[in-house]
């Protein structure tokens, strides 16, 4: 880290299936993204509670990834449809937690979209440079 | 459980392989050891109204004639079929010269004069198939018509047979019929989706098929004695079923494997298993094939004493529940119960996939998936933001 420059955290919820396997995929092939991403490897992105999202931003992270299936590839059926359902809620929620909409993104990212895992950690940790640290972030 | 009153399906109406194997003796003596099987129960005339239960425990409602029986089983093999798609175009039905490709089957096997006396016969390929409402290529039909051409040009080497094409594809070792065919001097001509054959009928009931030729640049006209449709593979009938053993589709209605890959016979929920047309078109071989993937597979259920359910389930702590049911209706399995005297949910742990849906879904947050509980989780992101403040205080 530069002292100039500020690293944003953000902790990424990835499915077992798709994502997390798109995250790993990504590693081997050896492509290059930013190192602000920290993974909890979750079974599906549906099974991700609203709560986990807020008690990570609430804690001083920067922003929160939620990957999961594409719409339609879910493992179970339709988790990620849930996800989807619950991100509409969160968006609200971040609002009455006086944080910017940017600090929580939801993606659709398959086992074999390594390069698309890449791309958006590394457009998200573009954005959060942009937008500073969170309000809740007291690492200074 | 068969819907029609005999068994064999579609095969019966096809005369023999792409390899020159009969058909109908292969499947007749199958029959014949199904019916005479002390262990297998036939129901014709059938159809499955109700399924309840889950893998090593189905119990499957059968209606056959007004009565319905319920039959208990441990895993179900999907392989309803599928059909042929009945085309409105290019005359079908209105010209009793234009058949269906099962239909020339048919006219071969029976030496109907409409095909021996013929003349001039012609094939249109891609009937209902690549279109925008069915964008999936049927697989059979390529090599199909380029064998009934063959079958036509044994006949009477002296009649010209025209295949009309967007695609040829006789794939693998089908190429060489399709070199046999040329031999023969079968006459392939190409369209594309944009520039389709055009069929009229002329006054004496003959046909008229006017192509535009893309080689030539030039519109073709061929007279022919008969005309096949090489028509689209389509399922029918098969939503209901879907639902009730609770297995997705595709796009286009066929029923969907849990990978293409890794468990191609296998649907998500277990104990179901696919094979043949419902699954995608294909040949017979292919078909053959897969119904004994199935079979081995759904064998591998049934020869367990006892099942064992995965390691990654969801449990309910009753002291915490409330009893609110979000859980219940967020399940695609249908696991979770509500259990009305003590005001509390339930998860059937033999039918839990471990998705956790539940699990995110509960306000008291009281559900966990063994495994990734919400104490694990919070840990972890405990542990990740804290590792960056030492780094942090580290760095100064």
């Amino acid at each position: 880290m530069t002292d100039n420059e500020f690293e944003p955290t953000i902790i990424a919820f990835c499915c077992n299936w798709c994502s997390y396997a798109g995250a790993d995929l990504a590693g081997v092939s050896r492509i290059q993204y930013p190192p602000n991403g920290r993974i909890v490897r979750v079974m599906c992105s549906g099974m991700v509670h609203p709560n986990l999202v807020i008690n990570a931003l609430t804690k001083g992270a920067d922003g929160v990834l939620m990957c999961g299936c594409h719409l339609g590839e879910c493992h179970y059926q339709e988790g990620n449809k849930k996800a989807l359902g619950r991100a509409e809620g969160l968006d609200l929620m971040l609002e009455d937690f006086g944080l910017e909409p940017e600090r929580f993104r939801l993606e659709w990212i398959s086992s074999s979209e390594a390069q698309r895992f890449a791309e958006v950690m590394a457009e998200m940790t573009e954005t959060l440079r942009a937008l500073g640290p969170s309000p809740y972030n007291t690492r200074g | 459980v068969e819907k029609k009153d005999f068994l064999g399906g579609h095969a019966l109406k096809l005369n023999h392989t792409w390899r020159g194997e009969l058909i109908k003796p292969y499947v007749d003596d199958l029959v014949a050891r199904v019916t005479g099987h002390p262990q297998i129960e036939v129901h014709l005339n059938a159809e499955v109204t109700d399924v309840q239960g889950f893998v090593g425990n189905f119990n499957s409602t059968v209606a056959s004639g007004g009565r319905e029986t319920v039959v208990p089983h441990g895993a179900a093999v999907i392989a309803i079929g599928a059909h042929s798609y009945k085309p409105q175009e290019y005359l079908y039905k209105e010209n009793p010269k234009v058949m269906l490709a099962l239909e020339m089957d048919q006219a071969l096997r029976e030496h109907h004069p409409l095909v021996t006396a013929a003349k001039c016969a012609a094939f249109i390929q891609c009937v209902g198939s690549r279109e925008p409402e069915r964008p999936y290529c049927s697989r059979v039909c390529c090599t199909h018509s380029v064998e009934s051409a063959i079958r036509l040009k044994e006949l009477n080497p002296d009649m010209d047979v025209y295949i009309l094409y967007r695609d040829l594809r006789t794939y693998g070792l089908r190429e060489n019929l399709y070199k046999e065919a040329r031999e023969k001097g079968v006459i392939f001509i190409r369209f594309q989706a944009d520039g389709k054959p055009r069929v009229a009928q002329t006054a004496d009931g003959g046909l008229q098929v006017t192509v535009h030729d893309l080689i030539l640049g030039i519109p073709v006209t061929i007279r022919p004695d008969v005309l096949t449709l090489a028509s689209a593979i389509v399922v029918k009938d098969q939503e209901k079923l879907a639902q009730m053993f609770k297995v997705p589709l595709n796009h286009e209605g066929f029923f969907l494997e849990a990978h293409m890959k890794l468990r191609p016979v296998d649907f998500a929920t277990e104990g179901v298993f696919v094979a043949g047309l419902a699954h995608y078109p294909k040949p017979l071989d292919e078909a053959i094939a897969q119904a004994k993937a199935a079979a081995a597979r759904a064998a591998v259920v049934l020869c367990q004493e006892s099942i064992k359910a995965g390691g990654v389930v969801a449990s309910i702590d009753p002291a915490q529940c409330s009893g609110c049911q979000a859980c219940v209706g967020v399940c695609p399995f249908g696991a979770i119960d509500y259990k009305e005297p003590e005001d509390v949910c339930e998860v059937n742990q033999a039918l839990c996939k471990g998705c956790g849906t539940c699990a995110g879904n509960c306000p008291s947050e009281c559900i966990t998936l063994l495994g990734f509980s919400n104490q694990q989780i919070y840990t972890q992101i405990d542990q990740a933001l804290a590792d960056l403040k030492l780094d942090a205080e580290a760095a100064g």
